[in-house]
């Protein structure tokens, strides 16, 4: 199983996430990760959203997806010309004893600390997938306590925008005349 | 810009869009635009089922090849919509429904006849909508009809809140649509064309794959140029009967689980397979892993999604069927002035022979009774290829589809992805109002006509002279097939008891209770009769219960999933291929 990052711009309405979630349960697609924020564009999202591959090529989940009609774009995102981050907090159990060592990992990891109690502290830390894992690797001996994480965000290298030329308007056809169609 | 309601501005709006007729039946959220329906130009026709106004709006729509309309009310009344707007999905048939849904400030509280539809209905319509502001109505509308009727058609959905049709508001008819994710692509990409024309050069056995898109895109014409520009044999789906006149000598029929040996032989021994607007149906290609196993494929489809869905395609084509059949006219035309021509003649004369040997054919039965087959054959001799046939789900639909002789587009309705039963009647009803000069024939099972043959009242009502055909078998007849087949002849729960003896109900005195004129037939010689005599009769709509045999089985046969080598064109006989001949 791969999986691939698509970055799909979708018009900024009520229900989009229903259709694109519906979308993939019933042709049988898996999400692995899903982020949903508004672009540069008020009238237009962006949702990010990693696919697991087992069957399905990803042209196919790709295809449908454009067939939504509030779905602007659809772009696949290499791994090597993008940026991804992810967004995780993390509740670790700290007390006086281990206290000093949580902390390390901390700085070792370029992570922050952003609430501490007398049993824990919470860190947050933005990084791609592999750095998150490492780091709950190394903190996880200490008790992991509670633990939020986004989905992946990401954006193409260079100066190049998906977004650009994309919300131009269509003329209304005239009804069609009456008669039969033969 | 002028002041009104919201229901006035629905009504305007559907006025501007084209709408003449709407199927529904009203209730209370939708109840506020039938007022100003009253003062319309629009005919509005009062179903008994909304299920009927569904198909009726599917039948006048694929009569017509315009946009189909019917509305309904909010909860029951729209989830009554659900089936024929799975039907309009999977056929790509242009329609548009109009709900009513409670008011704003109830929705979501589980209110009266409250239903989510539009949620219900995101997997099986092309888009739906759901209006609160009054002042989208006019965009919603346009858009609705837009996308209903443009690129690869289907169903649109849209549900309007009935707080928004009480409201006040202005209506302004929009010059444009902001549909920033919706660009169809009709024309073809020359660089296909041109490889497209070269692998029909190249080819030695190609064959025309012919679907539904070609009705939908009124190709038909630019298809006879091109088989008589290259000589290459034609299938046509079952959503593609008509396409192709069935009287052309290159035509080898329907392909698939119920089609012609030489039309699946043509797909499954070809090299070069040519699909215009079809979709590789599991119905057409049987086991997809032994499906014409030494073809290459150009696909050409306006809905990207269906090329190489099931079948890779060597050569892409997203377009519309018509500027796809119009380009590789221009393209293999200036090859022929150039004197590059396809070599098909061995291919065409083997195929020939298949069509010869293994022509469509039935049994008679010994006993005197009458063959469903000879019924519909004698149908569409007697009727002709003028007019239009309906047909439900099942046996009759699949004699219907092989043994009337279809010679225009446009004249074979039926529910051809969503196998839905009760299609029929409404649908027929629907196309008869589309096309009020055209005779138009229900063709119909004992069982499909019992899901929805309501909607004579409807016909008798409101002078829409339909004729039904029953092909009264007294079972569920498909299912009894298989039954026969593949269950050891145990017949469970598909005797209908419409057959002598019972006879519940009487389809002579139902149709009578309905205001139409009921008639039977049991015996081959009055055949001919029965059938003149419902046509003598234009000003009522005619009901005649054929009964027939109920043993009849449709022939040939793949069986379900296996492959298109294993056809049967009857029981237990295969057919034999002198493949020397290629």
């Amino acid at each position: 199983m791969s999986t691939h990052t698509l970055s799909v711009l979708v018009e900024n309405k009520p229900g989009v996430l229903a259709r694109i979630a519906g979308l993939f349960s019933r042709r049988g697609f898996n999400i692995h990760s899903l982020a949903v924020g508004p672009t540069e564009h008020p009238e237009v999202s962006r949702m990010t959203i990693v696919v697991a591959l087992e069957d399905s090529p990803l042209e196919q989940v790709t295809k449908q997806l454009n067939k939504l009609v509030e779905v602007i774009k659809v772009v696949e995102l290499d791994d090597a010309a993008s940026i991804n981050r992810e967004l995780m907090l993390v509740k670790l159990k700290a007390d006086v004893s281990t206290r000093g060592q949580v902390l390390d990992a901390v700085q070792l990891f370029k992570a922050r600390v952003v609430d501490v109690s007398p049993e824990a502290v919470t860190v947050e830390l933005i990084g791609n997938a592999d750095k998150l894992g490492d780091f709950l690797r190394v903190v996880e001996p200490f008790g992991i306590r509670e633990l939020v994480q986004s989905g992946m965000v990401a954006i193409g290298r260079g100066s190049r925008s998906i977004s650009e030329r994309t919300l131009r308007p269509v003329q209304i056809p005239a009804p069609p005349a009456a008669g039969t169609g033969a | 810009m002028s002041e009104m309601t919201g229901a006035q501005s629905l009504i305007r709006s559907l006025e501007a869009a084209g709408t003449e007729t709407i199927f529904g039946i009203p209730g209370g959220a939708i109840l506020p635009a039938y007022d100003p329906l009253m003062d319309s130009s629009i005919r509005h026709i009062l179903v008994r089922h909304e299920q009927g106004a569904g198909h009726a709006a599917q039948g006048y729509a694929a009569a017509t090849g315009r946009v189909g309309v019917c509305m309904a009310t909010s909860g029951p009344g729209a989830t009554n919509l659900v089936t024929p707007l799975a039907d309009a999905h999977m056929d790509s048939v242009p329609m548009v429904a109009v709900t009513g849904q409670v008011g704003a400030a109830a929705i979501g509280t589980d209110a009266f006849q409250e239903a989510d539809i539009r949620g219900i209905t995101m997997p099986i319509t092309k888009h739906n909508f759901l209006v609160t502001d009054p002042a989208e109505i006019p965009r919603t509308i346009a858009e609705a009809f837009y996308i209903a009727s443009t690129g690869r058609p289907g169903p649109v959905l849209v549900d309007v809140a009935k707080s928004a049709l009480q409201a006040m508001t202005t209506y302004q008819w929009p010059s444009e649509l902001r549909l920033p994710g919706y660009r169809p692509v009709t024309r073809p990409h020359s660089k296909q064309i041109r490889e497209a024309s070269r692998l029909i050069l190249e080819a030695r056995r190609p064959v025309l794959y012919v679907g539904g898109g070609v009705v939908r895109a009124r190709a038909s014409v630019e298809l006879a140029r091109l088989a008589a520009l290259t000589g290459i044999p034609v299938v046509t789906t079952l959503m593609a009967r008509g396409a192709f006149p069935d009287s052309h000598p290159q035509h080898l029929g329907m392909p698939g689980m119920h089609g012609t040996v030489a039309a699946v032989a043509g797909l499954q021994k070809s090299d070069l397979i040519i699909s215009l607007g079809a979709r590789f149906d599991d119905r057409v290609t049987g086991n997809l892993d032994t499906f014409a196993p030494g073809a290459r494929v150009i696909h050409a489809d306006i809905d990207p999604a269906e090329i190489g869905k099931n079948r890779h395609a060597d050569v892409p084509i997203v377009g519309d069927a018509r500027e796809v059949i119009a380009d590789l006219l221009v393209a293999l035309q200036a090859e022929a002035d150039a004197g590059r021509t396809g070599d098909y003649e061995a291919w065409v004369g083997f195929l020939a022979g298949v069509k010869k040997k293994y022509a469509l054919g039935y049994e008679t039965p010994a006993d005197g009774s009458l063959a469903p087959q000879y019924v519909i054959e004698r149908l569409g001799s007697i009727v002709g290829p003028d007019a239009v046939y309906a047909a439900g789900v099942g046996q009759h639909q699949m004699w219907a589809a092989q043994f009337i002789g279809y010679e225009n587009p446009n004249t074979w309705i039926n529910s051809g992805g969503l196998g839905t039963m009760g299609y029929a009647v409404p649908a027929a009803m629907g196309a008869k109002v589309g096309r009020p000069d055209t005779p138009v024939w229900a063709i119909d099972g004992d069982g499909c006509f019992q899901m929805t043959n309501q909607e004579l009242a409807t016909c008798a009502i409101n002078d829409i002279p339909i004729k039904v055909a029953i092909i009264n078998n007294e079972s569920l007849g498909m299912v009894r097939q298989w039954q026969t087949l593949f269950y050891s002849e145990r017949y469970s729960n598909t005797d209908l008891h419409t057959g002598p003896g019972r006879r519940i109900p009487d389809f002579v005195k139902l149709a009578e209770a309905y205001g139409c004129v009921g008639l039977s037939c049991d015996s081959p010689d009055d055949v001919d009769a029965t059938i003149a005599k419902a046509m003598e009769i234009d000003d009522l709509p005619v009901v005649v219960d054929f009964r027939v045999h109920r043993d009849a089985m449709v022939w040939p046969m793949v069986a379900a999933g296996a492959s298109n080598d294993d056809i049967k064109y009857a029981r237990d006989l295969a057919p034999d291929f002198d493949e020397d001949d290629l």
